[in-house]
């Protein structure tokens, strides 16, 4: 499913070290991954170049068996549309549009995602709203919500609403960057069962990253970033 | 399909700027088409002011001088030309008819002009349309007067009214005619030339509140006095039998050697009138070009200012799979439906503005609007503002089309 083999990144190219650096790195399909460091270690960094915002100075990534350093910009654009789901730290969502049109959003610019998540939804019929209630509802955002003003929501129904248009049309890889920051120790856990549960549905890795250790207990499999860039 | 859906949405969210935006492009459209439609009417309520008449013979004097105080009663004239040279002129052959006039009293501000009835049936303006009346007839007695439209109107004047004409122009003229009182007995149809603005009474008047000693009610010899034998007249309008007779007679009389007489051919003169006013109508259509160009800056600058503030909401987009060609084509859109859209109201702006001063322009330029359709040059005009609106959306577009996802997702807020 991902594979990183020597995988080195520098912000600029007369950086004396790399921002990152991965020997080697292997989640299979269906995972779980917890990646877990502290601050500053290249979380992010680790991130963009999955969901090729990036690309490595040096090394390979071959995501479901294509290497994202032979796409170009927009193959590796139509690849990301297409495969990847991806829950920003800040979310993301657009201010003007409900909560419904932000999670289908990314239907409109993708066909493939769009005919998987009418495929999603049988009852009543299939649509792309219902799609988006059926996961908005899921994730655990009440019905009552999801026409309402973005801007209106709170961060734990705010965050929902960015799961679900990860979700939506049932990506291969979902990458959810540290989306708990801002809740409690309870709603935490909560929202991530309710990530795992969406996972399975869809047969979508995830990729999870957090500071928090104590999230760690969840997750099938843990990756610590320190230590995986201490192979060398 | 999303994108219009999306473009819509986010210059919503942003209706205050884009408003502003918006409002600045419509009153710009709206000055640009004001200022076009009043330059174009204008110069052809100009070249209406007077027509059919062949030559204006008048003291020698400049051409342009001559024509202001006998067609627009602008100016004075100071000399006059002499009944001998009029009537000697007048009688030549080829002469079919010819209008004397005399200029230089008022009454409360507006000209007074003594003339022959001669002057009801064979004055003509516009297309060769002649004078007609909108109640009464023309005068008959030496103590009547007719009134021009805006004369009856604006000074509320009816027919049978008495009316003290006074010596010389201006509101305030000292030497007032109390004695001399007219009576209205005609007040002309508009005809959007200075003929509104003017009051008319018999040439032999004239010499009366000038001090004339016979009394207006002198009922005998009235009607030989209708006209009478003033020593002199300001100048006078003649129309031959064929307009080939014109430069030969003009040549006579630029001439004659018992007066110093000039002779003008009104279409020519009003033509070099309009070529000196060209610099006044250049200058305006200079000026609605800097409004646009300035609106059009302005939108550049909120567009450009927004693209700053948008960077996030374009990575978003991004993010979710819309390729940069659906960026340049949002942003493009947006600016296009913004011009557009400012275009639209602008044209509304101006029928509005139109429909309120149209009367006034009338009233007080003598310029009568023309409420129409907008012409193929005013669309062409709105044309190139539209394309001017486009292409500098374009400007912006294309800074969002290089945006990296990268840029605008290392924006936190």
């Amino acid at each position: 499913m991902i594979e990183l083999d020597n995988v080195t990144f520098k912000w600029h190219k007369n950086d004396a070290k790399p921002t990152l650096n991965i020997p080697t790195l292997r989640i299979d399909k269906g995972e779980h991954i917890f990646l877990h460091g502290p601050s500053g270690v290249g979380k992010s960094t680790l991130l963009a170049l999955l969901a090729g915002i990036n690309t490595p100075s040096s090394g390979n990534i071959r995501i479901l068996n294509r290497d994202l350093n032979t796409l170009s910009n927009t193959q590796r654009d139509v690849f990301r549309a297409e495969n990847i789901g991806y829950i920003f730290q800040n979310f993301n969502l657009l201010p003007y549009l409900t909560p419904i049109e932000n999670v289908t959003l990314g239907c409109e610019f993708s066909k493939s995602r769009k005919q998987k998540a009418l495929q999603q939804t049988a009852e009543p019929k299939p649509s792309l709203q219902n799609e988006a209630i059926r996961l908005l509802t899921a994730l655990g955002l009440s019905e009552s919500y999801h026409s309402k003003d973005v801007a209106s929501l709170s961060i734990g129904q705010q965050q929902r609403v960015a799961a679900a248009r990860a979700f939506i049309g049932s990506p291969e890889l979902i990458i959810a960057d540290e989306p708990t920051s801002a809740l409690d120790t309870a709603n935490r856990e909560n929202f991530i069962k309710l990530l795992f549960e969406q996972a399975k549905r869809a047969n979508s890795t995830l990729v999870f990253v957090s500071h928090d250790e104590t999230l760690k207990p969840l997750f099938n499999r843990a990756i610590s970033l320190v230590s995986l860039q201490e192979q060398l | 399909m999303i994108l219009t859906k999306l473009a819509y949405k986010s210059l919503l969210n942003r209706r205050a700027s884009v408003l502003l935006t918006l409002f600045t492009i419509a009153i710009s459209v709206m000055l640009l088409l004001s200022i076009e439609r009043i330059r174009v009417d204008a110069k052809t309520s100009f070249s209406n002011t007077i027509s059919g008449t062949d030559l204006i013979v008048g003291a020698r004097t400049g051409d342009i001088q001559l024509l202001l105080s006998s067609v627009f009663r602008i100016g004075y004239a100071n000399n006059g030309v002499s009944w001998q040279s009029y009537q000697y002129i007048a009688a030549q052959r080829g002469v079919k008819w010819s209008i004397p006039i005399s200029l230089g009293d008022s009454h409360k501000g507006q000209a007074v002009l003594g003339t022959s009835r001669d002057y009801f049936t064979h004055y003509r303006f516009g297309k060769k349309q002649t004078l007609s009346f909108q109640q009464g007839h023309a005068f008959e007695h030496l103590n009547q007067v007719v009134l021009g439209s805006d004369v009856a109107s604006r000074l509320g004047y009816t027919l049978g009214d008495n009316i003290v004409i006074s010596h010389g122009m201006g509101n305030t003229s000292f030497h007032h005619h109390k004695d001399n009182p007219f009576t209205v007995i005609g007040i002309l149809n508009a005809t959007g030339t200075p003929v509104d603005k003017t009051l008319h009474i018999p040439l032999a008047a004239i010499d009366l509140i000038h001090g004339g000693s016979h009394s207006a009610n002198n009922e005998h010899d009235e009607h030989n006095n209708l006209i009478g034998e003033p020593s002199q007249i300001t100048a006078f309008l003649m129309g031959f039998d064929s307009p080939l007779y014109t430069l030969q007679i003009r040549r006579n009389i630029n001439q004659y050697k018992k007066e110093p007489l000039l002779a003008i051919m009104p279409t020519v003169t009003l033509k070099e009138l309009w070529q000196m006013l060209a610099i006044v109508e250049k200058v305006l259509l200079l000026f609605s070009g800097v409004v646009i160009l300035v609106s059009l800056l302005g939108m550049l600058t909120t567009l450009l200012a927004n693209l700053n503030q948008r960077r996030r909401e374009l990575a978003i987009l991004r993010s979710v799979g819309a390729r940069p060609w659906q960026l340049f084509t949002l942003i493009s859109m947006e600016s296009l439906f913004t011009t557009l859209l400012g275009c639209l109201v602008g044209c509304g702006l101006y029928y509005g503005v139109m429909l309120i001063s149209s009367s006034y322009l009338q009233s007080h330029a003598g310029i009568s609007v023309n409420i129409a359709m907008l012409s193929y040059y005013e669309l062409t005009l709105i044309g190139v503002i539209m394309a001017a609106g486009f292409i500098i959306g374009l400007i912006p577009a294309t800074r969002a089309y290089f945006y990296s996802l990268s840029d605008g997702m290392s924006i936190k807020t």
